[in-house]
């Protein structure tokens, strides 16, 4: 099989790799370029372990093509932090108790920051509505919840003008 | 997984040429239903043809009072076009009713139609706003209402190498309001037991002087129920007309037994769902006189 030559941007650094044309990006990432943040649960766009963020939109990358990302912006949750500068949502979800096995939890991350990017003051329903696409089976979604307002909280601190 | 090629065409009629090139050839545009397929083993499509890097298939323009919503626009950016969502709620509310957000950034109402899932949550919306499809293949555009492109499960009227480009709204004016609703069993991220899309026009005294109610879920495809539409129209909405409505809407139904719905369970549901769009869809058409 011909093997697809691609040129992506992943956490800001330039990155390119070789992938079969059905490769998913998911399969990159973990498999390709050791990127084993992201994690598969269901391949089937049901559980959002494997969320990452592609030109600024959240996405299952189980349900992309690696081949699509040519030329694309890709965010995993590996870039989240800042070096070892955890970020609030981060922060909060230690804080909080807000995983238990972890296995959904980079998900859930960058979801969560997904959203509080483009609205630092969601309402607890807008956070449930935003996150319904991330299964958890262990924590109970309460937690995992209360963080994600907390990391608003302080991340709307941060941003006012001192 | 067999071999599979993939294309990212840049023309409509590089895209033809693909598609008309290889009977197995699919069209790619969000993926939520295609990949899905793929990876189950269910199709093994030769060729992937991946639309999004065709120019002016993503995004929503205005011609004339209307809209065209290019096929490989994701249902999330039908949310943020302010002026598409004021003139159409019911359809933006349908198309993004589909999954997660993590779906609705991929999926698209093109091939929430071309799947042809009898349950799909925007396609009994389109319907009901009477919206046509634009599409390109070996012969040239040709442009169709939504509902002649499922014929059965799994199965639309697109010819070899055929393939939607875009997806057209007609104009809004004063008194018209549509609208879309659903029943699941839970609120988020599952499959319609029944799905409704109601488009009416008023007139200044209350009156139904149109009206389009279609369903999904109920039959092997879409259905546009002309007799309960009829029911409506030279009405103000009353208890008469709202019980022709019933009747009309439970005659146009045939569902299937599953584990979301029994017939019986589905065609009450049905009824109850047609009243309470043509509620919400009359609402908005009030607002708007
Ligand atoms: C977790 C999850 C939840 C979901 N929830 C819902 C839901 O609540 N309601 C619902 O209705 N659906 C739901 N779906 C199904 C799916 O997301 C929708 O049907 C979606 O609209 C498909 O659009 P797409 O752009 O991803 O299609 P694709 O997967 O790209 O394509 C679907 C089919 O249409 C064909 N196609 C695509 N574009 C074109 C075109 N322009 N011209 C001709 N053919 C084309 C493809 O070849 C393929 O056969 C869900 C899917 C997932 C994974
Ligand atoms: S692994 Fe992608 S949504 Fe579950
Ligand atoms: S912490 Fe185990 S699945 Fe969420």
């Amino acid at each position: 099989m011909n093997k697809l030559h691609i040129s992506t941007i992943i956490n800001g650094d330039a990155q390119e790799f070789l992938c079969d044309p059905t490769a998913t990006l998911l399969d990159v990432l973990r498999d390709g370029i050791g990127l084993t943040g992201t994690k598969e649960g269901c391949a089937s766009g049901d559980c959002g372990a494997c969320t990452v963020v592609l030109d600024g939109q959240m996405v299952c990358s189980c349900l992309v093509l690696a081949a699509e990302a040519q030329g694309r912006t890709v965010a995993t949750i590996e870039g989240v932090a800042e070096g070892a500068m955890l970020h609030p949502v981060q922060r909060q979800f230690l804080e909080h108790g807000a995983l238990q096995c972890g296995f959904c939890t980079p998900g859930f991350i960058v979801a969560a920051k997904a959203l509080l990017d483009r609205n630092p003051n969601p309402t607890e329903t807008e956070i449930r509505y935003w996150l319904a696409g991330n299964l958890c089976r262990c924590t109970g979604y309460d937690k995992i919840v209360r963080a994600v307002m907390d990391a608003a909280a302080e991340l709307r601190q941060e941003r006012m003008p001192a | 997984m067999t071999a599979t090629a993939y294309h990212a065409p840049e023309t409509i009629e590089q895209a033809v040429a693909l598609l008309a090139g290889n009977p197995s050839a699919r069209p790619l545009s969000g993926g939520t239903d295609l990949i899905v397929q793929m990876r189950s083993g269910r199709i093994a499509p030769a060729a992937v043809i991946d639309l999004k890097r065709i120019a002016g298939l993503s995004g929503v323009r205005r011609v004339g009072d209307g809209f065209a919503i290019g096929a490989a626009t994701p249902c999330t950016a039908l949310k943020d076009h302010a002026e598409l969502a004021a003139a159409w709620p019911g359809v933006v509310e349908a198309a993004n009713l589909i999954g997660s957000v993590q779906v609705r950034n991929r999926a698209t109402m093109a091939g929430n139609l071309c799947n042809a899932s009898p349950a799909a949550d925007s396609v009994p919306a389109l319907v009901a706003a009477n919206a046509t499809c634009l599409i390109a293949g070996p012969d040239g555009q040709r442009e169709v209402p939504v509902a002649a492109i499922p014929q059965a499960p799994g199965r639309t009227s697109l010819a070899p190498g055929e393939f939607l480009v875009e997806i057209r709204l007609p104009a809004r004016g004063v008194g018209d309001g549509d609208a879309y609703l659903r029943s699941i069993p839970r609120t988020e991220m599952d499959i319609a037991v029944v799905g409704a899309g109601a488009n009416l026009t008023v007139d200044a005294e209350g009156r139904c002087t149109a009206a389009r109610i279609a369903l999904g879920a109920v039959a092997p495809t879409v259905v546009l129920v002309a007799d309960a539409g009829a029911a409506l129209v030279g009405s103000r909405f009353d208890d008469a007309a709202f019980a022709a409505l019933a009747e009309a809407v439970k005659a146009a139904c045939h569902p299937i037994d599953d584990k979301r719905g029994t017939i019986a369970y589905r065609k009450a549901m049905a009824a109850v769902l047609a009243r309470r769009v043509v509620l919400t869809a009359l609402k908005r058409a009030g607002a708007a006189a």
